[in-house]
């Protein structure tokens, strides 16, 4: 499992690959959590590009779960983006597509941030 | 061995309405529209084969009570839930009036899971043997508790039956009658256990009213083992997941979701969805199951689970 990111005005835009379940899901909250904590405040946002996220676990969703909950707490927000088909179909079975944002690409989750983040994201 | 379900519901027990039912009714109705039967029995095929499972059955309105039918002449049952009320009709009809040997076995006290016992027709016959295994110090206080007055007329004291409490050890084989039966703590206010029965080969596990964290890997490899090559699961499916890890996180319950991820670590054989959420109707527990059913398609590795939702009525053969 690999996490890159990249920051466009208030939004953090974290590029998830590989499986999230079990074996790597401590190491995955824990750098989402990071992230959650220093820019998901104060109307502050994290995209979660999960294009190249092959698989996600019940453990691997708890992980959004806590993150979503953090942000919240602290009045940020926490966008999901670019699911492949799988991924988006065990969000729909676990109804986790009822407690998150999903947006079929980054650009449309950028779109739902705001005019500054999303202008951020154009200019590349 | 046979599984025999008397009560499938969590928490309190539920009925249909007489809006529920005119409701299925009215939704066959359109799905059969310009059929024509010539016989009930047509009708009846017709039901059985092509309408939805939520118009002609309900998943029921008991709360937990599960009987596992072994050789011999005892009775064994999980809980005793209001589903106790008809189970003790099925003893006292098969009975015929010889004194029955009844073993319970309790996954925790809580009142879903013993409301049924003052309801249960073999307590009040003489001669009958009533033996309630369980792990709580609690239990028989519990028991006796909830025939008290004011809350019930009749005392436990005034029971015709024999009626023992039997402690068991956690985690350890024990021989109880025709079965082997070992219970497992398992995550619940209070604490709850689970009991696998195992008897010539054959294995069914009874775990309801238990919250799992699968990022845990040493609580998740323990149930796994618990549920190790098990011919028949019955599994606290209260929620879904999104629910079970949000607003009811804590909440002691678990989610069709870990099931099938459990069973498939564990190599199980048959889930069977149970504890179903009292505010669910029909078309969401069906909704619920296909879902699971899906997941365990998606996720599926070298051997099939096969999923069921519990609902009243249901038999298992293993």
């Amino acid at each position: 499992m690999n996490v890159t990111s990249r920051r466009y005005a208030n939004a953090d835009v974290l590029h998830v690959e590989g499986r999230l379940d079990q074996d790597t899901c401590t190491e995955f909250t824990g750098k989402l959590m990071s992230h959650v904590e220093s820019n998901a405040h104060d109307g502050g946002a994290i995209v979660l590009d999960l294009s190249k996220l092959e698989y996600v676990s019940s453990a691997g969703l708890r992980c959004f779960m806590l993150a979503s909950r953090k942000a919240k707490s602290q009045h940020g927000r926490i966008f999901v983006a670019a699911l492949q088909p799988m991924v988006k179909e065990i969000f729909e079975i676990s109804h986790f597509n009822l407690v998150f944002q999903v947006f079929p690409s980054v650009r449309e989750a950028m779109g739902a941030v705001g005019a500054e983040a999303s202008a951020a994201f154009e200019k590349g | 061995m046979r599984v025999r379900f008397w009560g499938t519901r969590g928490s309190i027990p539920v009925a249909l309405t007489a809006a529920d039912i005119r409701d299925k009714l009215a939704q066959a109705l359109v799905q059969a529209s310009g059929r024509t039967f010539e016989s009930y029995e047509e009708a009846h095929a017709y039901a059985a084969s092509e309408l939805d499972f939520n118009l002609t059955h309900t998943f029921g309105g008991h709360t937990p009570c599960v009987e596992i039918e072994a050789p011999g002449d005892e009775y064994y049952v999980c809980d005793m839930g209001s589903g106790a009320r008809p189970f003790g009709g099925h003893v006292l009809a098969r009975q015929a009036r010889k004194p029955a040997v009844v073993n319970i076995f309790q996954s925790h006290v809580h009142w879903d899971h013993i409301m049924g016992f003052p309801f249960f027709g073999p307590a009040y016959v003489p001669g009958t043997t009533i033996r309630i295994h369980g792990v709580h110090a609690v239990l028989e206080d519990a028991y006796r508790m909830q025939m008290r007055e004011p809350c019930f007329p009749v005392d436990f004291t005034q029971l015709a039956a024999k009626i023992e409490f039997v402690k068991l050890e956690v985690d350890k084989p024990q021989k109880v009658g025709a079965l082997t039966v070992t219970p497992h703590l398992q995550l619940h206010s209070g604490d709850s256990y689970g009991y696998r029965f195992e008897r010539d080969g054959r294995s069914v596990v009874y775990s309801t009213d238990s919250e799992h964290k699968l990022e845990n890997r040493a609580e998740a490899e323990a149930f796994a083992n618990f549920f190790r090559d098990a011919d028949c699961v019955i599994f606290d499916a209260m929620y879904a997941l999104a629910e079970a890890i949000s607003v009811k996180a804590d909440w002691g319950h678990s989610s069709n979701i870990v099931g099938v991820e459990l069973c498939q670590m564990a190599r199980a054989k048959h889930l069977v969805l149970f504890h179903h959420e009292p505010a669910n109707n029909d078309a969401t527990l069906e909704g619920l199951l296909k879902e699971a059913r899906r997941f365990e398609e998606l996720t599926r590795g070298d051997q099939a689970l096969k999923v069921s939702a519990a609902y009243d009525g249901l038999e298992i053969d293993l």
